[in-house]
């Protein structure tokens, strides 16, 4: 048959072990499993399966098993399986091709490729399971000079802050790409963490409106949600003008997804596609950015910081310094490597750059213009563990933003198939029989624990460094060394080689 | 009374908004190109306006009432939530983009990308009226509300609307009076008659035009009008396909 895909895995059943229970029936909502009356047995079908590993987990005998399903072709490092299956997915449909998560190309990771420092001898290592060790991250725009009386009281108005008990914030995830169950986790953790939780595009829920503390909403091309409450109760504003994972493009969540709850949140018809244009329509230049910052300030009466997230691309360092300029009081930069929802794949997997590069380019020429001290700068575009944030910092981010690490310890396996609506794991599904899955309690805690884990490992990290205060590690590039990099990448990283 | 002259906009914001924590009206003069008059102004308030505003005038207006003795710039009531804005004159580029609620009546022309992006929700139903033409993508993403344009006043030659109007529009109405450039229109949009609702809901933007510019009732309605809507509420729906 033309237009025939290998599928991607097989179910394999242990036989022996199986009670025929049907529990794995009722656990796949892409219906890879069924129950045969005839022979009273389950069977498995397994083309739909997407390695979700949902019912793996689920069974109670353990019968279950997923492995890669290979049909060979012919070896051609050019014409890969990958790139011949594509092709006849969009002869058989002419679609744009639709993936989901972050790049998975292998392109380099530079995190892994960098290498901390830590202390001997001179400059002792510091212990942080008995001396203070301050991880607090304040973000906001910081005054060019601080004018102080005689008593040592300050005369200048500080503009507004946003004090953070970690350098690890809760990236965007709009209720609609993820479940309202899993946004309730996210803002819940936020609150016990001290940290904040960003709404996305997708308005605020009236259920989450006593978190908005703890919530940075966003302000996107389609404006979804957005009017004075929704402005006025947050911790900070953000205007999202790129995203790593899709540069350049809009949102668009189809109107299958849009039910009563979104619908809400939104502000829009159910069942109507929610569209978020490519570019905001109110702004054409730096100049038009600065005009929405300053509409947004005027909407909150200058109570409420404003963030401009934008996408790392090529020129990442002068548009970084234009939004500081035109008032952004924090910059947000999204690596390619960032999840999504939703993005053409060929837009994932091609377009931006990495974030360690952007990150050090923008960090260096912020500096460079003598006004890197006073905005923030957040990182964001995938973020492994620990480490990778250390290593962030130390390149010069003020903090990190961080989602598919939080979707993980809530349960999400990588499946990549966010953008289907069936998750398994009740986390990016409107589905109320799969969204009723996740146990909004039970995913809170988990989220907690995973980021108590790596404040504890970064003070770790910092200790042996001799640092005890995160402020003396932001861009303190002398804690990095490069391995195996050239010497173009280490100028760019302004770092240099282990063993220097 | 509040004097704009060429003073900055902070200043004249600021002492618009103290005045009307007292009062429910004020009138502001010589304004000249000051932005955000008006942002995100509530319910029960109203704002006479003097000369030009500048940009983002009505930003996120949130109920309150603007009336504008001149014309407009760009981004009039951009987001805006409710509330009325009244302008005896034009407006310039992305009007009303992304309106959820309330009306606009514009009495002369409106530059490009009038409407982009309105939408709709529950009873949240969003108007502009255009009393002559309108640019370029008007209604582009339209997702709901209503959009009318009269094509009073027009000279020989001008056109009702701009190039590619409507594009990408996914709910919502438009409708125009007389006769109008059909090569324009984008092509998932249909012309149809409007049917007895329809009536009801444009004479009662139309009165209020007359009344608020002193237009002819009967001599407006006097022309035939269309209604232009999305052929599909899903224009993109075939556009992806899961890899």
């Amino acid at each position: 048959m033309i237009g025939y895909i290998p599928r991607k895995f097989t179910v394999i059943r242990d036989n022996d072990l199986c009670t025929n229970c049907g529990g794995c029936v009722s656990q796949c909502a892409n219906e890879c499993h069924s129950i045969n009356a005839e022979k009273n047995r389950v069977l498995t079908n397994s083309n739909n399966c997407v390695a979700c590993h949902r019912c793996v987990d689920m069974c109670p005998v353990s019968a279950l098993r997923i492995e890669k399903y290979i049909c060979d072709y012919r070896n051609n490092a050019n014409w890969t399986p990958e790139y011949q299956q594509e092709i006849v997915r969009q002869a058989n449909t002419g679609s744009t091709l639709l993936s989901a998560m972050g790049n998975p190309k292998p392109y380099p990771i530079y995190w892994d490729k960098i290498l901390l420092n830590a202390s001997q001898v001179t400059n002792p290592s510091i212990d942080p399971l008995r001396e203070p060790m301050e991880i607090r991250t304040i973000l906001g725009r910081k005054p060019d000079k601080i004018e102080i009386e005689k008593k040592g009281k300050s005369l200048t108005k500080m503009p507004p802050q946003i004090i953070l008990e970690t350098p690890i914030m809760f990236s965007a995830m709009s209720f609609g790409s993820i479940s309202l169950n899993a946004q309730k986790a996210l803002a819940m953790a936020a609150k016990e963490l001290g940290t904040i939780f960003n709404t996305g595009e997708g308005g605020l829920h009236p259920d989450l409106e006593s978190f908005g503390k703890y919530a940075a909403v966003q302000v996107a091309s389609g404006r979804f949600g957005v009017h004075k409450g929704y402005l006025n109760n947050c911790r900070f504003i953000e205007i999202k003008i790129g995203q790593g994972a899709k540069p350049g493009i809009g949102g668009h969540l189809p109107g299958e997804k849009v039910n009563v709850e979104v619908s809400n949140a939104r502000m829009i018809p159910e069942g109507s596609d929610a569209i978020s244009p490519a570019p905001h329509h109110d702004i054409y230049s730096i100049e038009d950015l600065r005009q929405l910052i300053w509409s947004l300030k005027q909407a909150t009466d200058a109570t409420k910081p404003v963030a401009v997230k934008i996408a790392a691309v090529h020129n990442i360092a002068a548009i970084a310094s234009g939004c500081a300029r035109a008032g952004a009081d924090i910059v947000v930069i999204d690596g390619f490597r960032g999840g999504t929802g939703a993005a053409p794949t060929r837009i994932r997997d091609n377009v931006g750059i990495p974030i360690e590069l952007a990150l050090a380019a923008a960090d260096q020429r912020l500096r460079d213009e003598g006004i890197r001290s006073t905005i923030s700068l957040v990182a964001s575009g995938s973020f492994r563990c620990s480490s990778d944030i250390v290593k962030a910092i130390a390149l010069g981010a003020d903090a990190c933003y961080v989602a598919s690490a939080p979707l993980i310890a809530m349960g999400c396996h990588m499946c990549h198939t966010c953008n289907t609506g069936k998750c398994n794991w009740g986390i990016a599904t409107q589905k109320p029989e799969l969204t009723k899955r996740l146990n909004p309690n039970m995913a809170q805690k988990r989220i907690e624990n995973l980021v108590n884990a790596w404040n504890h490992e970064i003070k770790e990290i910092m200790g042996g460094m001799g640092i005890n205060a995160i402020d003396s590690l932001r861009g303190n590039r002398l804690m990095l060394r490069g391995i195996g990099l050239t010497n173009k990448e280490l100028e760019i990283l302004g770092i240099i080689h282990a063993g220097e | 009374m509040i004097e704009a002259g060429l003073r900055r906009y902070e200043k004249i914001n600021d002492e618009i908004k103290s005045f009307l924590t007292k009062n429910n009206k004020c009138t502001v003069k010589d304004v000249n190109g000051q932005r955000y008059i008006g942002c995100a102004l509530d319910e029960g308030k109203t704002i006479e306006i003097y000369g030009t505003p500048g940009n983002d005038m009505a930003c996120y207006l949130n109920g309150g009432k603007i009336i504008v003795y001149g014309n407009c710039q760009d981004a009039v009531g951009n987001t805006m939530n409710g509330g009325e804005i009244i302008v005896h004159g034009h407006s310039g580029d992305a009007m009303g983009y992304g309106m959820r609620d309330g009306q606009i009546y514009i009495k002369d022309k409106v530059a490009c990308r009038g409407g982009i992006h309105m939408k709709e929700f529950r009873d949240m139903r969003p108007v502009l009226v255009i009393g002559q033409n309108a640019g370029s993508f008007l209604g582009e993403y339209m997702a709901g509300g209503t959009i009318v344009i009269l094509g009073l006043n027009l000279k020989r030659g001008e056109k009702l609307f701009g190039t590619h109007c409507a594009s990408g529009m996914h709910g919502g109405r438009i409708f125009v009076r007389g006769s109008f450039p059909k090569e324009n229109l984008s092509d998932n949009i249909k012309i149809e008659k409007l049917n007895k609702d329809d009536e009801k809901e444009l004479k009662a933007y139309v009165k209020k035009y007359c009344k608020y510019f002193g237009a002819d009732f009967e001599t407006v309605m006097s022309k035939p009008f269309r209604k232009l809507v999305p052929a599909t509420s899903r224009p993109y729906a075939n556009l992806y396909t899961p890899n």
